[in-house]
């Protein structure tokens, strides 16, 4: 029961949210999908300890797959999103059988070549994709034939939401699982692993590619959303700053992904617009402050928070 | 030995182009427990090692009820029926008990049964692995090799230093796995009577191959042999 507390209090701020700030529903809902996509990187690097600079790749493919889909062949949102899914699954499938085969600094290389390879594609087939134009046209119908998607956005940012908190549930239950808890045990020593007979290739191949299908459903959410794909989906630069958001809230818990996100997000939105030219730095001293003070992520504050009155607490009574 | 599960027939194995290992070759039976004793360095780990496919085959076959396994990945021997339980112990530092071993399960075993076998752990199963004491850490790792199942298990050193008391539990705990005489244990063990007291039969090593091979009763009254190769006084039940 403790262990739901946080992930409620996120869910009841996301609600609050809505009511709180009513004009900002398009900068929310760009929250919440990110959050989709930091989850993905959270089982991929924070449970099953694969280092990655590449989601976008599946990200990008999931987002192009959900456009192209509801363009020729049907609307639908939630059939859209799992086209988008699979999409995502088909890439990193494809390329993690190859990916997963290198280690350490030669595996990130590989993931951030997918996604080049990728972009590249995409700017290529310019028939298909709009190249650097982006793919326009992507129309959705309403969810679940009840609910249109408005100018405003509160279809857009319960959409999402819902299907947030959908993905949330599933990697939370993965990652209690025999399959999930391994993959921590991977994480934290594959040569384990393989000494008690685990598959550590086969297992890490499947983590990525449910990971690559939780990116899938992240892009997909926005190609459906803004109703438009750029070849931005593959930049290395969404793959990095959502490992940085993934960081600042911590690996390899699912909340921690979320708190990251929102953090990382609120603060360039509200430094951007103050300071439009130097609010990188804001996120660099965030970024610093976290790694020193926090490593292991702003999840860890409370515990970090107790431990400093406990101590406190301990001092002043060897005192007196 | 008429239809063993587990044969092995002129292994030569070690790490990278090392040779560890000459020319074994080992029967073992279904629900038969054998000891390994040897000095350091013998290649009694490189010998489980082995089995399992964590070193280098250089020559010789492998087989499992059979079937050749001397070409398949250590998770698929162990889907097949073999299971470590690592001299280092591995345990998941950051996993609690329970976790640890949910990590490891397999088809239909249960924490229930794993508990059974080491009721310590059900009282400690929220506790992480880096808390255990060392003997609580290898009932950890032989209840996590249970998980999976296996039908031949393989003991690494489990008694290294423990205390006697916690030896003689765990010993005990052998005795439990092996009394249905459905699986068959392999446990190489450097206390040499307590191993010998606890086997069918007993294989001996010296610099990487089999020295003397019979029953365990038979060599735990050679204390020449084992003075010779494992370093154990002249008394009979002698002990290192």
């Amino acid at each position: 029961m403790r262990n739901l507390i946080l992930p409620l209090a996120c869910l009841l701020a996301a609600v609050a949210a809505f009511f709180v700030f009513p004009y900002d529903l398009a900068f929310l809902t760009r929250i919440v999908i990110m959050i989709v996509f930091v989850l993905s990187i959270d089982l991929v690097l924070g449970y099953a300890g694969i280092p990655t600079l590449g989601q976008a790749a599946m990200y990008g493919s999931g987002a192009y797959a959900a456009g192209l889909f509801s363009i020729h062949v049907w609307g639908d949102p939630l059939a859209g999103l799992a086209v988008g899914a699979l999409a995502g699954a088909a890439i990193a499938a494809l390329s993690g059988l190859v990916v997963m085969r290198a280690r350490g600094l030669t595996l990130i290389m590989l993931t951030i070549a997918v996604a080049a390879i990728l972009h590249e594609l995409a700017n290529r087939a310019r028939g298909l994709t709009g190249g650097a134009d982006g793919l326009r046209g992507i129309r959705v119908d309403p969810v679940l034939g009840l609910f249109e998607f408005d100018f405003i956005g509160r279809t857009g940012y319960w959409y999402a939401l819902a299907v947030a908190v959908a993905v949330f549930v599933l990697l939370a239950v993965i990652v209690r699982s025999p399959f999930g808890l391994s993959l921590r045990g991977i994480h934290e020593s594959p040569a384990r692993m393989t000494a008690i007979g685990a598959s550590v290739y086969w297992r890490q191949i499947t983590a990525y590619v449910i990971g690559g299908a939780v990116a899938g459903i992240a892009g997909a959410l926005a190609a459906q959303i803004t109703q438009l794909v750029s070849l931005e989906v593959f930049a290395f630069a969404l793959s990095a700053e959502a490992v940085i958001m993934l960081i600042l809230g911590g690996t390899g818990r699912l909340t921690g992904a979320v708190i990251g996100t929102t953090l990382f997000m609120t603060v360039e939105h509200i430094a951007a617009a103050n300071d439009p030219f130097n609010w990188l730095f804001v996120i660099g001293a965030l970024v610093l402050a976290v790694v020193f003070f926090l490593p292991a992520g702003l999840i860890a504050l409370p515990r970090a928070l107790t431990g400093l009155i406990v101590d406190k607490g301990g001092r002043d009574a060897d005192r007196t | 030995m008429a239809d063993p599960v587990l044969s092995l027939r002129g292994v030569t194995a070690g790490y990278g182009p090392t040779h560890v290992l000459r020319d074994i070759d080992l029967d073992l039976g279904r629900g038969e427990r054998l000891a390994v004793i040897g000095r350091n360095g013998a290649g009694k780990t490189t010998l489980l090692a082995t089995i399992m496919g964590l070193s280098t085959l250089h020559a010789g076959k492998i087989e499992l009820r059979g079937r050749g396994i001397a070409r398949l990945a250590p998770f698929r021997r162990n889907a097949l029926g073999l299971g470590l339980v690592p001299q280092t112990r591995d345990i998941f530092p950051s996993l609690s008990v329970e976790e640890n071993l949910i990590a490891a399960q397999r088809g239909d075993a249960t924490l229930e049964e794993a508990y059974a076998l080491f009721p310590r752990l059900k009282e400690r199963r929220r506790n992480g692995g880096v808390q255990l004491s060392g003997g609580e850490q290898q009932m950890l790792a032989i209840a996590r090799t249970l998980m999976t199942r296996p039908d031949v298990i393989l003991l690494d050193e489990p008694l290294e230093g423990l205390a006697p008391v916690i030896c003689a539990m765990l010993m005990q705990s052998f005795e439990d796995l092996a009394k249905d005489g459905t699986r068959s244990v392999v446990l190489v063990e450097q206390h040499a009577r307590a191993a010998l007291a606890f086997a069918d039969r007993a294989i001996l090593m010296s610099n990487g191959a089999i020295v003397h091979s019979g029953p365990a009763a038979e060599l735990a009254d050679r204390p020449d042999l084992l003075h010779r190769h494992v370093g154990v006084g002249q008394t009979p039940k002698g002990d290192a």
